[in-house]
């Protein structure tokens, strides 16, 4: 197999930026390895012939239909606010914006 | 006789149903059970003997109720599937204290039906993983031999059922993770065909490869746990509206006479373990004894189907776990300065490193310049792979092949070398790019290590593999009890 892949720890960075992660300098240096061996391993496809080959995204073959888009209430504010990691009574609370 | 927490399913319905034992009585006996077990075993992440026994007690004072199908009967869910009130980590330090306000759509089926939740399995970290090693909390042990791994990710739900704590469990499977355990620990599994059972209340991890299944001790048991999931469900559109078969009645008379099973060369390759091969190759010898006839097929782009998947695996996972960012849900990371900041640190500390692995090459071969070399290219081989096994299926019942190249390994085996850990998922993970369903049973063991082999049907074939995997089961030595 051609093994000529090699990952850069800026390319790691940028994954990590990508993926909203921080990565330390040791683990960019164990990714980087680990990546190149496993996007080296999936170069296999470059072998398969997929000309004219429609992408299958999800194997359903029945019609998808929507529900009717009307509002329902499931749930309440509480409810949905009591697994906040900070809230008040009325909303979630993040750090400030603006 | 086998002690009570070691009864099937199916026994312990009539049972109850009969009165000659009592909710309290079983549900105590599997709490008891996991009492003994648990040090050594690890399988559970939460157990509910407060709310289990106080339900066993009301059920007992109202007495059976013959409309419900699994009426008392004690079971386990993996930590993947929501239950209301009940903490639902997902085996992450993320979900950690995560309390959901609902249940799963499979949750609630089997209340409805009659069962007492015990608690919820161990799992590898939101179903990342072949071994339960990936937990955030602490792996879980093969009950045959404690050394080695009990498969994954549904590895705790596996052992449960298979160290009498529970008489079924609620796995998912997205590349294997019901049917490997299985095979690693010798109980029963089904991955039903994708939209046969509701994702609602599922955590995402692959969601066009996601599927609830059931674990259980035999196939009969595996079919009345299917019963009661299976179905459409409004909130999850790819729920297929199909209706649900009978998937009890006619199982005793189901034999092995003139089943066409077809024989993948591919999955009997080099890289199948010489012994496993060899207890493959006995059954299939038992089943052509038994009247089944053995046809030789070849399912050609099986060696493209572990890129694909991890390809497509990640890039799903790289999206749904997005929503992890310490906002709604989850861990947060105190003293941060800004939002930014916030989902960073968060999800840093957060998520575990196979997590992290997979989330990261998920983002990568969506980005821009990768996209169509990658993603798109898996997503047209995905195409190739499902047409291949359903013209295949068009010639036989069922294909027949193994579930694992090898028996449970050692923990911590493949603990720097995660491509060697994904190679392992080769006779699985194709089955759920093509959406289909997959029967794993044990067929024998190495040494006391299970060897397990999967019936693979066409889609929306569960009755029929139930079918000829119960005429299957007859045909095998049963492993017996793990020695605990």
């Amino acid at each position: 197999m051609n093994n000529s892949k090699v990952i850069g720890l800026d390319e790691v960075a940028h994954m990590a930026t990508l993926s909203r992660l921080q990565v330390s300098q040791d683990e960019q240096a164990m990714f980087a390895t680990q990546f190149a061996s496993i996007l080296n391993y999936m170069d296999i496809l470059q072998h398969v012939d997929v000309s004219g080959v429609e992408p299958l995204y999800s194997p359903v073959e029945h019609h998808l239909v929507p529900r009717s888009d009307d509002a329902t209430q499931h749930r309440t504010r509480e409810e949905m606010l009591n697994n906040a990691p900070v809230a008040d009574e009325q909303y979630f609370i993040v750090p400030r914006i603006v | 006789m086998s002690a009570l927490y070691y009864k099937s399913l199916t026994e312990i319905i009539k049972a109850l149903q009969a009165k000659t034992v009592s909710v309290t009585e079983v549900t105590r006996a599997c709490l008891d059970r996991m009492t003994h077990v648990e040090p050594t075993l690890g399988a559970m992440l939460a157990i509910a003997s407060d709310t289990a026994l106080k339900e066993a007690e009301a059920m007992d004072a109202a007495g059976p109720d013959p409309a419900k199908p699994l009426w008392g009967v004690p079971v386990t869910i993996k930590d993947v599937i929501l239950t209301q009130g009940l903490r639902t980590t997902c085996a992450s330090k993320m979900l950690e204290h995560f309390v959901p306000p609902y249940d799963a759509f499979v949750t609630q089926k089997l209340r409805e039906a009659g069962c007492v939740i015990l608690g919820k399995t161990n799992m590898d970290e939101f179903a990342m993983g072949s071994t339960t090693e990936n937990s955030g909390f602490h792996p879980t042990r093969n009950p045959w031999n404690p050394s080695r791994v009990p498969g994954g990710s549904s590895g705790g739900a596996a052992v449960a059922v298979v160290a009498g704590e529970s008489y079924a469990s609620l796995g998912t499977d997205t590349g294997g993770s019901i049917r490997q355990p299985a095979a690693l620990c010798g109980c029963v599994g089904l991955k039903p065909t994708y939209g046969r059972v509701s994702r609602y209340g599922v955590i995402a991890y692959g969601s066009s490869l996601d599927q609830v299944g059931p674990l259980a001790r035999s196939v009969e048991d595996c079919a009345r746990v299917l019963q009661v999931i299976a179905g459409s469900d409004p909130h999850d559109v790819t729920s297929a509206p199909i209706d649900v078969p009978d998937y009890v009645t006619g199982l005793a008379e189901a034999s092995l006479k003139g089943v066409r099973l077809g024989i993948p060369k591919e999955f009997f390759d080099k890289g199948l373990d010489p012994q496993v091969a060899a207890v493959c190759e006995e059954t299939l010898k038992a089943c052509e004894a038994a009247g089944a006839t053995l046809v030789q097929v070849s399912l050609p782009h099986t060696s493209a189907a572990i890129a694909t998947y991890y390809i497509i695996a990640m890039a799903e996972a790289s999206s749904n776990l997005a929503r992890y960012d310490g906002v709604r849900f989850g861990f947060r990371e105190k003293d941060v300065s800004d939002l930014q900041e916030m989902y960073v640190q968060s999800r840093t500390t957060g998520l575990g490193q196979e997590v992290k692995r997979r989330i990261m090459l998920g983002a990568f071969v969506l980005s821009s310049g990768y996209y169509d070399a990658y993603y798109r290219k898996a997503a047209q081989v995905r195409r190739i792979i499902r047409d291949e096994y359903v013209t295949v299926l068009d010639t036989v019942d069922a294909i027949f092949c193994p579930v694992s190249p090898v028996t449970a390994w050692p923990l911590g085996s493949h603990a720097d070398d995660p491509l060697a850990m994904y190679l392992m998922d080769a006779y699985t993970l194709s089955l759920n790019l093509a959406g289909l369903p997959g029967l794993s049973l044990p067929v024998g063991s190495i040494d006391g290590l299970p060897v397990g082999m999967q019936l693979i049907g066409k889609a929306f074939s569960e009755a029929e593999l139930l079918k000829v995997g119960h005429a299957l089961e007859a045909l095998v030595t049963p492993l017996g009890e793990p020695p605990l």
